[in-house]
């Protein structure tokens, strides 16, 4: 089981922290197929939200293939994010890792290194679209 | 389902002052609705014609599908927690549950006392001897254990510190997903309202400047900046809600419908605080043949 929560600065909207969440662990194997998902109910209560927002998440969540509702049971997982791609985390993790200690190397600190790699995550994913 | 709370040209005043004028609303069940505006707005008014404290002045106001609560029928399908969520001082917690049973023909007992011992003070302790917090939840346990379709909460965390409100608001939020409940509340808070409201009502100087679905607020409110345009030139369809210029940039909160596709103008969403506080800083052009000073209590 997996547990909520929220930042309430972020700009983003709960429904959408919530599928994030859940597709976050996913991608960790924090959630497999046959998990649990949080009632309705509790995630409401602990996180003060609306009960609406926390149904909304799982509606799409749901639509995306990703969890299944069973009436009066609840909501438990059944697609996976991985895509056969956890065993290819570990080499990247190890390029990226030696590409931060070159960073490091030439001087960059923690937001320099955070700007460099946002700005050509974007322009890379203009170019993918254009 | 029938609308919670449906208003047509609703008008209260008192002597020659309006509290609430021309109010027109239509709030569907199965909601949590949050009721927004500066202190003497008219919340308090509005939400005492729902729970039929108070007798309009002009037009007509149905809750659940009636008339507002005068009769036992009626009023047990409403609940209503007024400001500082008022308990009598001299009655036990215990006291306090025996008077909602005979009181309530759909009393819930077991809810009543789950609730009470969660709290973890002893059910012989006076009222008045209890923190405000703890007076809050006694209260909110009374609104809730009648089983009303409607709850109505006037300002109820306002005067909790920030622990007791966020225990306060996961309750009130266990309760809306438990029961088959719809949820008014009034605060001008409006940072607790973003989390718990999936509906909002911004009430200024007495009248209803917007209400609807939260997702659709925040769908069509944008905030465009750019070049300074004063006045500025857009499309029809799209309302000017709050302007700000410098010598070389203008800033505008917009109400649009359509997306806004001029080049000159950068577009991003604006969160709901933003969206309400833009109303809330409107001069009220539209009421200045009305004497508005606020007195709503």
């Amino acid at each position: 089981m997996i547990e909520f929560h929220l930042d309430g600065r972020s700009g983003v909207a709960p429904y959408m922290q919530l599928i994030h969440q859940v597709r976050h662990a996913l991608r960790l194997d924090l959630l497999r197929q046959g998990d649990q998902l949080p009632k309705v109910k509790d995630v409401a209560a602990g996180l003060a939200i609306n009960p609406n927002t926390v149904l909304k998440a799982y509606r799409e969540l749901e639509y995306e293939g990703l969890v299944a509702a069973r009436p009066g049971i609840g909501t438990f997982v059944t697609g996976t994010l991985d895509g056969g791609s956890l065993a290819a985390h570990r080499p990247l993790r190890a390029e990226l890792a030696r590409w931060l200690a070159k960073a490091r190397r030439a001087g960059l600190d923690d937001e320099s290194i955070e700007a460099i790699f946002a700005s050509t995550f974007r322009s890379a994913r203009e170019e993918d679209i254009a | 389902m029938t609308e919670v709370i449906e208003t047509a040209g609703l008008g209260k005043r008192y002597r020659d002052v309006w509290a609430l004028s021309d109010c027109t609303l239509s709030v569907p069940a199965g909601h949590v609705v949050g009721l927004v505006g500066p202190n003497g707005a008219g919340k308090t008014t509005l939400l005492s014609l729902a729970s039929g404290l108070l007798a309009p002045s002009t037009g007509t106001i149905s809750v659940l599908g009636g008339p507002p609560p005068t009769g036992p029928a009626q009023l047990a399908r409403v609940g209503f927690l007024a400001q500082d969520a008022p308990v009598y001082a001299g009655l036990s917690i215990a006291e306090h549950l025996k008077l909602g049973a005979r009181l309530n023909p759909r009393w819930d007992a077991g809810l009543a006392r789950a609730r009470i011992s969660r709290l973890d003070v002893d059910p012989r302790r006076k009222a008045g001897k209890l923190s405000g917090g703890q007076r809050a939840q006694v209260a909110l346990t009374l609104a809730i254990a009648k089983r009303p379709e409607l709850l109505i909460l006037d300002e109820p965390v306002a005067s909790l510190d920030p622990l007791a409100r966020r225990q306060f608001l996961q309750d009130l939020m266990e309760a809306a997903s438990e029961q088959e409940l719809s949820v008014v509340l009034s605060s001008h808070l409006i940072g607790d309202m973003e989390r718990v409201c999936d509906y909002l009502i911004v009430l200024v100087a007495s009248r209803v400047r917007a209400a609807g679905p939260v997702d659709d607020l925040l769908a069509t409110h944008h905030l465009l900046t750019g070049p300074r345009q004063d006045p500025p030139r857009l499309p029809a369809g799209v309302r000017v809600i709050s302007a700000s210029h410098t010598d070389r940039q203008s800033t505008l909160l917009v109400h649009a419908t359509e997306p806004v596709l001029n080049p000159a103008w950068t577009v991003s969403g604006v969160g709901l605080e933003d969206m309400a506080l833009a109303y809330m800083r409107q001069d009220a052009p539209l009421s200045r043949d009305h004497h508005h000073l606020g007195v709503c209590k």
